[in-house]
């Protein structure tokens, strides 16, 4: 393939994927609403459009139009970067998701991923690792103490749990030998999902992601009840926006990892015509994505918020010796072998 | 403890200038001087809660400012009024230090009457704003206000 | 960037440490209110923190100050039974109740069996609905939405039941000196009993979301604790007083409205933290349930206002033949009816505690002083108490946990 095809391609799939991702975004949160509705025995959005299914579009008008208001005292350049920084790092950990096999379309082979690195696991911690600074920077710039105090917990819970998550990816990982996504779902194919053998994994990667995303039960940074809106208090119009954005594209790619790690992936089994062959990896994907986006929806209508302190010392005093008994355990059972 | 037994308790009858039965309900007038005595007395006698403490305004008579409280003996769930007359001039002592609970009564009563009273920790404004001028349940304040 | 940037927006105090160690600490200021999700209104908070640990907590009140007791000075005693709507806008009919009885107190009225009854049970569910109200939005501060909503749900059917006794949801007016305001329609006792049926069953639904849900019992347990001789003291009543163990329920130590004839519970806990509050504030709807049904069960026939003419307006069909009621209707209506002079004080066991009505009367038709003491501003009184040294996450759990109407407070 030339570099100017290698570019081409590259763009026109970096724009598919950016397009779907942000209608996907805007369609989970409908999807959120609906359901979250439903079990409170409301019905959600219905107004505009047929079943409010073109109730997104009027939120994304509405954010463009409202008045984007900068508090008094603000440190400007800081409190512009915040949002920028916290949607780009949130879609940069999403280049590395294979959602499905190798498809051919137009006579050209492509993996369905913007790009395959071999150490793409790594990456997506790394990048998120990178999205606390977006919560920090704004709390921290938007001259309000709610926002800091928002910003102080952001800051923390996140760095605790990204420590929790990582360690529950290490088992698998061992299990698969490589920090390729597309490598571990392939040793899936051989063995089995990785959620049999790694279930505790599982359990506490599912915890610390929720963490990780600040969805309730660990939703303090933006515990509306006592910070108002926690680090986004004073941004309104696009720049709010953008968090929400960078809130929904984390979930998606947490639940993404999740699937692949855990869950085999694009894995399922095969039938029908070739061209099913090539179309069903993708299904299975997006089903199993979906159960977990429902599981965020689902645990939001049922319970409710941890107490700062606690949520600390859930993820210091178990979820992280937990992660460190399990690695050491998978570690063993690897050596073994 | 019912009405006449109360009302014939040496306490009450050492300190107080009156009591009185009134609709099955026992009231006890004392001195300003001896508010807090009387107060205390019954503080002691069993009466632990301090239900409310308000201000009448018998405006214009002399001691224009009846003091009134409702205690409540959480033991055995007898009811007495215990009240006193004062002036903006010549405030009656706290009640704050007798019960707790009587520290908001009066602050709302010093910013609804301008009743000062002696010894309190914090008297200040509370329901207003502490810009507004005059004591809006005085008699001699307008319905609708000073316009 | 060279410069160093000042945090921006933080006031930081000086001050000397606790204990008086010489040792300086930075405390940081933060207003919590008037607007804010979960201060219940318009409560303001001025908290000072030591990161996130509460120092000092000073309520500031009178946002909704309202001059209602202004107002009442000047009006008939029938026109204030509205001003008593408005006061604990979630218990109006408790409200009323209260300020009723103190005016039939003063007039020394007998009010007819049924009409008390009805009292009871409307009071009651009058209970339900401000215990709805409280535990919906007490959930919804520590995280739980559904809770909230499933509370209102079934809320609205009580406001509906409201509306169909006296026509209004929430500022029913429907308790008046002397009996009620109109004849119990046909038709509500059925209504309310089929909402007696279901609503158990609810309050089960509520219990299996929240009551061993260790996130809820670790957000409540063991905090906003207030001794049983702090509680006295600060003049706290109701169930945050009864969450201390002490059985203190005026229904039961000083009946009212023929409350000595109905058989209930006084449920008490001895932790006296949140938690403990929110169990017997759960008791205490099951309780509810079990006195309107007994109303219901025992509703006695009758008269629905006293045989006052002077002071119950007569009614709409005798007016059109008698000329006596007639002028009664008109006399009361344009002059009110005058109340012989005394002082009273009436209270009732409200939703939040002791709800009672002082009332001077100089011997005209309007009281000369009528003075509300409200369950929410005695309570709120004590919130410091409870609330410093704990943790910011705790205020809102604690501030809803005392369940303060801020009309009630600021009245």
């Amino acid at each position: 393939m030339s570099t100017v095809a290698f570019f081409v391609l590259s763009l026109v799939k970096c724009l598919i994927v950016l397009f779907i991702l942000l209608t996907a975004v805007a369609y989970i949160q409908l999807a959120e609403r609906k359901i979250v509705g439903r079990m409170q025995s409301r019905v959600g959005p219905t107004r505009v459009g047929p079943f409010g299914l073109l109730q997104p579009a009027a939120d994304a008008v509405k954010f463009i139009l409202k008045e984007d208001v900068t508090p008094d005292g603000a440190h400007k350049f800081l409190y512009i970067l915040a949002p920028i920084l916290a949607v780009v790092l949130a879609l940069l950990s999403i280049t590395v998701i294979p959602i499905g096999g190798t498809v051919t379309v137009f006579g050209i082979q492509t993996a369905l991923q913007l790009t395959d690195i071999n150490v793409g696991l790594l990456l997506i911690l790394g990048v998120t690792s990178l999205g606390v600074y977006g919560v920090v920077l704004a709390g921290w710039s938007s001259n309000s103490k709610y926002s800091l105090l928002g910003a102080l917990r952001g800051g923390s819970q996140m760095i605790s749990y990204e420590l929790a998550l990582g360690l529950a990816l290490i088992g698998p990982i061992m299990l698969a030998g490589t920090l390729s996504l597309r490598g571990i779902v392939e040793a899936q194919a051989h063995l089995h999902w990785f959620i049999v053998p790694e279930i505790v994994a599982f359990f506490i990667y599912l915890t610390a992601a929720f963490a990780e995303t600040n969805r309730i039960p660990f939703d303090l940074p933006e515990a509306e009840g006592e910070l108002g809106a926690g680090y986004h208090t004073e941004y309104s119009a696009m720049k709010f926006a953008m968090f929400f954005l960078a809130e929904y594209v984390n979930m998606i790619t947490v639940s993404c990892v999740a699937t692949l790690v855990f869950l085999g992936g694009w894995m399922g089994p095969l039938f029908g015509p070739t061209w099913l062959h090539m179309v069903l990896p993708t299904v299975y994907f997006i089903v199993k994505v979906c159960f977990f986006l429902f599981l965020y929806i689902w645990v939001r209508g049922t319970l409710p918020r941890f107490r700062y302190d606690q949520l600390m010392a859930f993820g210091w005093k178990v979820l992280v010796p937990l992660a460190l008994a399990n690695v050491m355990v998978t570690s063993l059972v690897v050596a073994l072998r | 403890m019912n009405a006449e037994t109360l009302a014939a308790h040496p306490a009450l009858q050492r300190l107080v200038e009156s009591v009185t039965t009134d609709r099955n309900e026992v009231t006890a007038a004392a001195l300003r001087q001896n508010w807090r005595a009387v107060a205390e007395a019954m503080r002691q006698e069993g009466f632990d809660q301090l239900c409310d403490l308000t201000c009448v305004d018998w405006f214009p008579a002399e001691d224009r400012f009846q003091i009134v409280a409702q205690l409540h003996n959480t033991q055995t769930h007898a009811w007495l009024r215990i009240q006193t007359r004062c002036s903006a001039e010549a405030p009656a002592e706290t009640l704050s230090t007798v019960w707790p609970a009587a520290n908001w009564f009066e602050r709302e009563v010093f910013d609804l009457f301008g009743v000062r009273f002696a010894g309190h920790p914090n008297l200040t404004r509370m329901l207003l704003p502490d810009a507004w001028e005059g004591h809006p349940l005085r008699k001699d304040y307008p319905v609708e206000g000073y316009r | 960037m060279a410069t160093m940037i000042e945090t921006p927006g933080v006031t930081v105090t000086q001050n000397e440490g606790a204990g008086g160690t010489g040792e300086r600490s930075r405390n940081l200021i933060l207003n919590m209110g008037p607007q804010h999700p979960s201060t219940h209104g318009v409560l303001r908070m001025v908290l000072e923190l030591d990161g996130e640990v509460i120092v000092r907590a000073t309520p500031d009140i009178g946002y909704l100050h309202t001059g209602i007791e202004k107002s009442a000075e000047s009006k008939y005693y029938q026109q204030v039974v509205t001003l008593t709507d408005r006061i604990d806008y979630l218990a109006p009919l408790c409200n009323n109740l209260a300020y009723v009885l103190a005016v039939e107190k003063l007039l020394q009225l007998e009010i007819p069996r049924r009409a008390q009854w009805t009292r009871v049970m409307l009071a009651e569910l009058t209970r339900l609905n401000s215990h709805l109200v409280w535990l919906g939005t007490h959930a919804l501060d520590i995280g739980a939405m559904t809770v909230f909503l499933y509370c209102f749900r079934e809320r609205e059917e009580l406001l509906k039941i409201f509306e169909m006794a006296s026509g209004q949801r929430m500022m029913t007016s429907y308790f008046r000196v002397g009996g009620l305001a109109l004849e119990p329609p046909l038709g509500l006792l059925e209504r309310i009993e089929n909402f007696i049926s279901y609503f158990p069953d609810k309050i089960d639904e509520y219990e299996a979301l929240l009551t061993k849900n260790s996130i809820w019992v670790g957000r409540t347990k063991d905090i906003g604790y207030i001794s049983p001789a702090d509680a006295v003291a600060w003049g706290v009543t109701g169930p945050c007083l009864r969450a201390v163990g002490l059985p203190l329920d005026l229904r039961k130590d000083s009946p009212y409205s023929s409350y000595n004839e109905f058989q209930f519970e006084v449920p008490t806990r001895t932790e006296g933290d949140v938690y403990a509050r929110y169990l017997v504030r759960i008791a205490e709807m099951r309780e509810s349930v079990k006195i309107v049904r007994q109303a219901l069960e025992g509703m006695p026939e009758g008269a629905w206002k006293a045989d006052a003419p002077g002071v119950t307006l007569p009614d709409r069909d005798q007016m059109k033949f008698s000329i006596e009621s007639l002028i009664y209707h008109f006399k009361i209506v344009t002059e009110g009816f005058n109340v012989p002079a005394g002082q009273v004080y009436h209270a009732i066991e409200g939703p939040r505690g002791q709800m009672g009505y002082y009332i001077t009367s100089d011997g005209g038709p309007k009281p000369y002083r009528c003075h509300m003491r409200s369950a929410s501003f005695a309570n709120l009184q004590a919130l410091p108490k409870m609330i410093e040294g704990r943790l910011l996450a705790d205020v809102v759990a604690i501030i809803g946990s005392i369940d303060i109407v801020l009309g009630d407070v600021d009245r």
